[in-house]
């Protein structure tokens, strides 16, 4: 069966928690996780209702491959209305939340309303509770998960947690477990900590079994598994360097989006590479990486374990820094590098340890404070804005102090908690803004890699590299090499993409496992672990339809395809060096042909037809 | 030949692998909490070190159960417990100097590493040979080669 079948449902306005039989009818259709956590909101928030208000929900959703011994599969996610994009927030997961979840006997948490003080809530196994968080309020996530591992004293509880960034409305906030695994996009931990809700504790000792064929599950995990280990990518490239393999891969090709996106190379991009993690430092000898780490049940452990230089201005007076915590993955550190034009890896290894710390999406950190250094290039902002500060591109100092700042919710950094989207209105120039639905991009400029112009385009959760993956086919070859400065067959690319990544992520499992498994490594999986025939087709169909709901609960957000297109400089600016030079991205001549891919209308909402064929809610 | 497991701390990611394996092996599911191999994270230091019973030959655990539930695999040297037998007093969680054997509430018994009669399902399922089961008589010999190679210094002349 694989999914435990119940839900707990916490409302905090009347302090009530109730356990419910999980939907089967729904889990058929939407399979578990973003899928079926999606087809609950779809049915119980209204999409016009403020996100930050009561009326808004927080699903934390397991899949039914989740707490299993699948590789990868100890992925959750985040759902809710977003406060950055005003569409549909789901920001996965991994470390090992979300199998102690699954442990503890739960598929999905559902909280609604608020409560009226700062709460946790406190689960072991069926016995959950809600408990005061006073004391924690105006604590880092850091400071939380210490506070509550000494009040719980059973070692093994997974705490996910909410920082100050969240509790003082950062629009980009994250949901933080196991010290620095993250639900990091779209102001998931926003609306959490809305909701007075600090933190969430788990301890789960019943364990997943009666998964629907044993001996087969057995198999095909075991077998998916070899996959992995034989690609090269899951295999060699993501445990030695990680995702930060990327980073002179995407600077050749001509897509490392620079300084605002204004360029699409960067100078410094080996100084802050994967590569360059690895190379012993000055000071003490130590390279930047420790160690790689692995999230539950993954054998590829891309997870990147990484110290600063204790010399380090950043962190020379600050001892409490000089441990060993979650390194940077490659979104991050190019947001937090290239982006800003900041080429010192050990600023930027401190600002992602102050992300995780106070629960920052650092891509959205790191874009917005670039875009408040055009702003001050721009001279719509000043040194009388920042107190002082010269926020000039290339800066470490400015990058640590805007984090510090934006952290904690304190002076400018309250701007930079904005967004760029709105950083950008507010001092009146929304051009510069770097930003889909209000989303700000990932590290792909869809000028040299074109099917990513159309996917952050029409992202369901604004700018997002998640959604379709087209830079594997692109750049990597997988599962076969596309031209990426084509547009011609992008359409049906990304379409393919967004469908399956909506199927895997809603299995339990992670995306990354997609550089090396087909759908044809992963419906035996499923269908293994669950009842019923899950076919790839299936698994796509499920894909497909959840895709489709996702869509119309935009559009009834207010959300629709008038939003689907990206900032005029990456439409009419052509990249000034590289590959791609010259080249805009070739949005126009893609989108009509997705959409009727899609079967949708020509203004990009969804057609009845659509809908029904999907059985989607009316 | 006699095997044991041996343990590279260095190669661990920490992904629980083998918790899976020995829970689903011992237990019929997944379910870490009632492993008998466990993964501590040091999480300050970045080490992962998985830790089990190492099957002393003068077993404290077995010495001291006083209904003899413990006894001696002839075939692999496990220590292994005999749950119809044990009573659960938990002596042997006392005796035991490293914390390998402990008690299972849910079943009134105490539950330790059987080396799964001799195939132990960690080894098979920890994907980086951070766990494998060798001949015990040479649990050393990777350490012993990685020494070697740094004193040979006709490599370096």
């Amino acid at each position: 069966m694989a999914w435990t079948r119940k839900l707990l449902r916490v409302n905090l306005t009347a302090g009530t928690i109730t356990e419910e039989a999980l939907n089967m009818q729904w889990a058929n259709d939407y399979l578990g996780q973003r899928g079926l956590a999606t087809r609950y909101l779809v049915e119980e928030i209204d999409p016009t209702c403020d996100p930050l208000g009561p009326d808004n929900k927080f699903i934390m959703a397991t899949g039914p491959l989740t707490g299993t011994n699948a590789s990868t599969a100890g992925r959750y996610s985040c759902l809710c209305k977003s406060p950055l994009t005003n569409a549909l927030a789901c920001s996965n997961s991994g470390g090992f939340f979300g199998a102690e979840m699954k442990f503890a006997g739960w598929d999905m948490i559902i909280f609604e309303g608020k409560a009226s003080s700062p709460m946790y809530m406190n689960i072991e196994n069926d016995k959950a509770e809600l408990l005061p968080a006073d004391d924690m309020w105006g604590k880092s996530v850091w400071e939380a998960d210490k506070m509550l591992r000494t009040k719980h004293t059973d070692p093994q509880v997974r705490i996910a947690a909410v920082g100050r960034s969240a509790e003082e409305g950062n629009l980009y906030a994250a949901v933080v477990n196991d010290l620095h695994r993250a639900a990091g996009r779209s102001g998931v931990g926003t609306v959490m900590a809305s909701k007075n809700l600090k933190a969430v504790v788990i301890r789960g000792t019943k364990g997943v079994g009666n998964v629907d064929n044993p001996k087969a599950f057995m198999e095909t995990t075991n077998a998916g598994k070899a996959v992995l280990a034989e690609n090269p990518v899951t295999g060699q490239g993501l445990p030695t360097y990680g995702t930060q393999v990327l980073m002179n891969v995407i600077n050749e090709v001509g897509a490392l989006p620079t300084r605002n996106m204004r360029e699409t190379q960067f100078e410094g991009a080996a100084d802050v590479s994967g590569e360059a993690m690895h190379e012993p430092r000055k000071s003490d000898g130590k390279p930047n990486l420790t160690t790689n780490g692995a999230c539950y049940a993954c054998t590829i452990a891309c997870g990147r374990i990484s110290t600063i230089d204790r010399t380090h201005f950043s962190v020379k007076d600050k001892p409490e820094y000089w441990i060993a915590s979650g390194g940077l993955e490659y979104e991050a550190a190019w947001a937090l590098g290239p982006d800003t034009g900041v080429d010192d890896i050990d600023a930027l290894t401190y600002v992602n340890f102050l992300c995780n710390e106070d629960g920052m999406d650092p891509i959205s950190f790191g874009s917005t404070v670039a875009a408040a250094m055009e702003l001050f290039e721009e001279g719509a902002i000043t040194t009388e804005h920042t107190g002082g500060v010269e926020l000039k591109f290339g800066s470490a100092e400015a990058l640590c102090w805007a984090a510090e700042m934006t952290a904690k919710g304190e002076g400018f950094g309250k701007d930079i908690g904005l967004g760029s989207k709105r950083l950008c209105e507010k001092y009146g120039r929304p051009e510069l803004s770097m930003t889909v639905k209000g989303q700000e991009f990932p590290a792909y400029d869809p000028r040299g890699i074109q099917g990513m112009g159309l996917a952050y385009a029409t992202s369901n959760r604004g700018a997002c590299h998640l959604r379709g993956y087209t830079v594997a086919s692109e750049i990597l070859g997988i599962p076969e090499k596309t031209d990426p400065l084509e547009t011609a067959g992008k359409p049906g690319l990304v379409k393919a993409f967004q469908d399956a990544t909506a199927a895997v992520d809603s299995a339990g499992l992670c995306v990354f496992t997609t550089f090396a498994w087909t759908m044809d490594d992963i419906a035996p999986q499923v269908d293994a672990a669950c009842e019923g025939d899950w076919s790839a087709e299936r698994m796509m169909e499920v894909g497909e339809r959840i895709w489709n709901m996702e869509r119309v609960f935009n559009a009834a957000a207010g959300v629709g395809g008038d939003q689907d297109t990206l900032p005029p400089r990456l439409l009419n600016d052509g990249a000034n060096s590289g590959p791609a030079k010259g080249k805009v991205s070739g949005l126009k001549e893609m989108l009509p042909e997705y959409y009727e891919l899609r079967g949708w209308n020509a203004d990009g909402s969804v057609s009845d037809a659509t809908k029904q064929k999907f059985g989607l809610p009316a | 030949m006699q095997k044991s497991l041996h343990i590279d701390p260095g190669k661990c990611t920490g992904c629980l692998q083998c918790e899976s394996a020995c829970s689903l092996e011992n237990e019929g599911l997944f379910n870490p909490s009632k492993s008998r191999i466990k993964v501590f994270t040091f999480h300050d230091e970045g080490r992962f070190v998985p830790y089990t019973c190492t099957q002393c030959d003068e077993a404290w655990c077995m010495q001291a159960c006083p209904v003899d539930a413990i006894v001696l695999n002839p075939l692999n040297g496990s220590k292994d417990v005999k749950s119809d037998v044990c009573v659960g007093c938990k002596v042997c969680t006392i005796a035991c100097p490293f914390g390998t054997i402990n008690y299972n509430a849910d079943t009134g018994k105490v539950i330790k590493c059987d080396l799964c009669g001799g195939d132990p399902a960690c080894a098979t399922a920890c994907p980086t040979d951070a766990i494998s089961y060798i001949d015990a008589n040479a649990t050393g010999l990777d350490k012993m080669r990685a020494w070697a190679a740094k004193t040979d210094n006709t490599a370096n002349a």
